[in-house]
């Protein structure tokens, strides 16, 4: 199976380079459709293993332990065949 | 006294700070982060700066991970003195054994220089030989030094005692640096055993290079 975990800052962490990322939307031409930019990591894994709920387990098991930092950061993880 | 100073592949600040241990008469030994044990005998661990394992995945993050560490958190947990300075306060934080976080500076850049910092609060090892209010001049260099934690997490702090420095000027007045929340520049543990630092204190140990103000801080855990 294959994990696809985004990790970003949480809600209410200032996430500063998509806001300066955002800022220099706005200076070319995007003003108006850009509402918020928020930059994360992507991190895809393939697993030795055929089971969804496996894969998902171990997939939170590997933020909570390492790929994410919790005091600052969320994660969403994305299991496919 | 003897002073252990880990490192790690990308460690740069190891031999600084045994200079500066050395400077203040310990015994240092630098000690590679595959060993499994500490020296007999260490009465302070240091973390000193650089860049762990190249920054991977967060400052810090790998850091944690190597086996020194499993040592160095059982030399915590009984009470032995630790010091983080710079990657190794990131470290710390990863960790656990300190809490928050450090995220990207606010302005995205990387800054060297020296800057100011408080005193909050001395009632502990590290800060002793300080004056609380008292400003000194410390040189700063990181990229990821903006410490971020909760309100909860704050509110633990200030009423423990376990904020140590803040950015400010010259003056004494708060000064935002890297966007910390409350310009914090270093935090100590509950137990106030452990502590770390953005600012390198082993970068000011000679007048010659400008500044000697490290001295006092550094000798505070030699008491």
């Amino acid at each position: 199976m294959k994990a696809i975990i985004n990790i970003g800052l949480k809600k209410g962490v200032l996430d500063s380079a998509g806001k300066a990322a955002h800022h220099t939307l706005d200076t070319v031409g995007f003003k108006n459709i850009v509402q918020d930019v928020r930059i994360g990591k992507q991190i895809i894994m393939e697993l030795n293993c055929t089971d969804e709920s496996t894969a998902k387990e171990e997939a939170v098991k590997m933020c909570e332990k390492l790929l994410a930092n919790t005091v600052i950061e969320d994660y969403d993880i994305t299991i496919e065949a | 006294m003897k002073v252990t100073v880990l490192q790690f592949p990308g460690t740069n600040c190891e031999y600084d700070t045994k200079y500066a241990f050395e400077k203040l008469g310990c015994d240092v030994e630098i000690v590679w982060h595959e060993e499994t044990s500490l020296p007999q005998g260490t009465d302070l661990v240091v973390i000193p700066g650089g860049f762990s394992y190249g920054d991977y995945l967060r400052s810090g993050a790998l850091a944690k991970f190597a086996p020194i560490m499993d040592a160095v958190k059982k030399y915590a947990s009984n009470g032995g003195k630790v010091l983080g300075i710079c990657n190794g306060f990131q470290i710390l934080t990863e960790t656990g054994l300190l809490p928050g976080a450090l995220k990207r500076n606010d302005n995205l850049h990387f800054i060297s220089k020296h800057h100011h910092l408080k005193v909050v609060n001395n009632d502990n090892t590290f800060l002793q030989e300080l004056e609380v209010g008292e400003v000194v001049n410390i040189p700063v260099a990181h990229h990821d030094g903006n410490f971020f934690i909760d309100n909860d997490g704050l509110e633990e702090l200030q009423k423990n005692g376990q904020i140590l420095l803040q950015y400010c000027n010259e003056k004494g007045e708060n000064q935002i640096l890297n966007g910390s929340v409350e310009q914090i520049a270093g935090v100590c543990n509950k137990e106030k055993n452990v502590f770390g630092l953005m600012p390198h204190p082993e970068r000011a140990m000679e007048m010659l290079l400008g500044c000697d103000d490290g001295v006092k801080m550094l000798q505070g855990l030699l008491k």
